[in-house]
């Protein structure tokens, strides 16, 4: 097999690769900050599902919870489930998995930020929105990208986990090559591009994080 | 005119009531100092008078609006100098932009920080920052400015700037409320005095009836402060 085939097979599985991390950070981040603000309610019921659903997205596999989310609706409802259904899933997945890490995140965050920062707001008459996000959120931010730095990468090489659905991203189609070619080399170029797609994913939160350094 | 009147405010943390019976009225133009040891009530009262704590039984009645400076500043770190002060007068006030920043730049000019507009909290000193925080709230126009212990956390040699900003503002007849330990400095700057202990109020009056009671409690209190 020429470099050039090898490059398009595993360039195929890239996009789904890329596509399953975007769409991951797209749903999850929003997402984690809704079960973040249940966890932390003054209410007792959304604190109790919010913690209850960090609970199991933690304390399961995501391979597991993969499964359920694809498999769910039929054994569950008896509801047909088409191939196109596999992408869909796994975004599914990814995003309801990742929430609970992030809302942990940012309630670390939320809960870092002094109590003198809503008395100050509140004295100057901002509504509970502005206070969070004029005041609050943006300090938050700040706060947590190490560790959303690290969740970040480590959904980059999960990414190789929508293979138990078949989706056919950028881990799968280099062991279908190698496989297929008694070859290394597949492996080879996906472990390169797992570290290159990481190494930009770092470089780039660094930068975000040299562009919030303007105050303490 | 009264702006503020405090009738018979009591409140408690579970079993330790901290506030006894408060009454006490705050008129225009007037400089109140709450003095007393730690632990008296004060910074509670102040925390009800500007409703960042409720309080279980009595009434408070205000008549216009208040401002606060916190004993830690609790400026916004991410904010320049400028948009600390402007940010409530244009986003909650909605006043307009261009008379928001003039009148803006001109407290800067009072508080002799013209040159820090564009500054972030963590470059200044102390003082410096606990005059963007008096020109932050002096930005939303309140007709009665509460402090509390607004030199605590400053070291001595700073305390000095903030304490002439305060006597320049009650020079203006700026109504003002001050929790404080600076004794001699309640006692120069204040219309009234007013000495707490635990929860209640022990004596009041004009600067001098205070600081000349002979009263043995605050005798004992002024007594050991000047023994320090």
């Amino acid at each position: 097999m020429s470099i050039e085939v090898l490059l398009r097979e595993l360039g195929k599985g890239m996009l789904i690769s890329v596509e399953i991390f975007a769409g991951t950070l797209l749903f999850s981040l929003p997402l984690g900050l809704i079960v973040a603000f249940g966890r932390m309610s003054k209410f007792a019921l959304p604190r109790l599902i919010t913690k209850i659903y960090i609970s199991i997205m933690r304390g399961t596999p995501l391979m597991l919870q993969l499964l359920v989310v694809y498999f769910g609706p039929y054994y569950l409802f008896g509801v047909r489930i088409s191939s196109s259904y596999r992408i869909i899933a796994v975004l599914i997945g990814f995003s309801i998995n990742y929430a609970a890490y992030f809302a942990e995140i940012y309630r670390g965050g939320i809960e870092s930020i002094s109590e003198g920062q809503y008395e100050a707001a509140k004295v100057l008459g901002y509504s509970k929105n502005q206070t969070f996000f004029r005041i609050v959120f943006p300090q938050v931010v700040k706060r947590i990208i190490p560790p959303v730095t690290n969740e970040v990468i480590t959904l980059v090489k999960d990414t190789s986990l929508a293979y138990s659905l078949a989706v056919v991203e950028m881990f799968t189609a280099a062991k279908q090559i190698a496989a297929s070619q008694t070859s290394m080399v597949p492996f080879l170029a996906a472990g390169i591009f797992y570290y290159v797609f990481n190494l930009l994913v770092a470089l780039g939160m660094e930068a975000f994080e040299k562009k919030l350094s303007y105050y303490h | 005119m009264s702006l503020l009147e405090i009738k018979n405010i009591r409140k408690s943390f579970g079993d330790n009531e901290v506030l006894k019976d408060i009454s006490l009225k705050v008129e225009k133009g007037e400089v109140l100092a709450v003095i007393g040891p730690s632990g008296s009530g004060k910074s509670t009262l102040l925390r009800c008078a500007t409703k960042l704590e409720t309080y279980d039984a009595g009434e408070i009645i205000y008549e216009g609006s208040f401002g606060l400076v916190f004993q830690n500043f609790n400026l916004f770190p991410h904010y320049t100098v400028m948009k600390n002060i402007t940010d409530a007068p244009l986003r909650v006030q909605k006043r307009e932009k261009d008379e928001v920043f003039k009148e803006a730049r001109e407290l800067l000019l009072k508080m002799g920080l013209s040159d820090k507009e564009d500054a972030y909290p963590y470059q200044l000193s102390g003082g410096q920052q606990q005059r963007v925080s008096i020109a932050r709230a002096l930005a939303m126009n309140p007709d009665i400015l509460f402090f509390d212990e607004p030199t605590s956390a400053l070291d001595p040699e700073l305390t000095g700037e903030i304490l002439k900003v305060i006597k320049a503002l009650a020079a203006e007849h700026m109504t003002m409320v001050i929790v404080t330990h600076e004794m001699q400095f309640a006692k120069n700057v204040s219309d009234y005095v007013i000495f707490m202990e635990n929860g209640y109020i022990v004596t009041q009056g004009t600067p001098t009836e205070v600081f000349d009671s002979a009263n043995p409690r605050i005798r004992d209190f002024l007594g050991k402060l000047n023994a320090e």
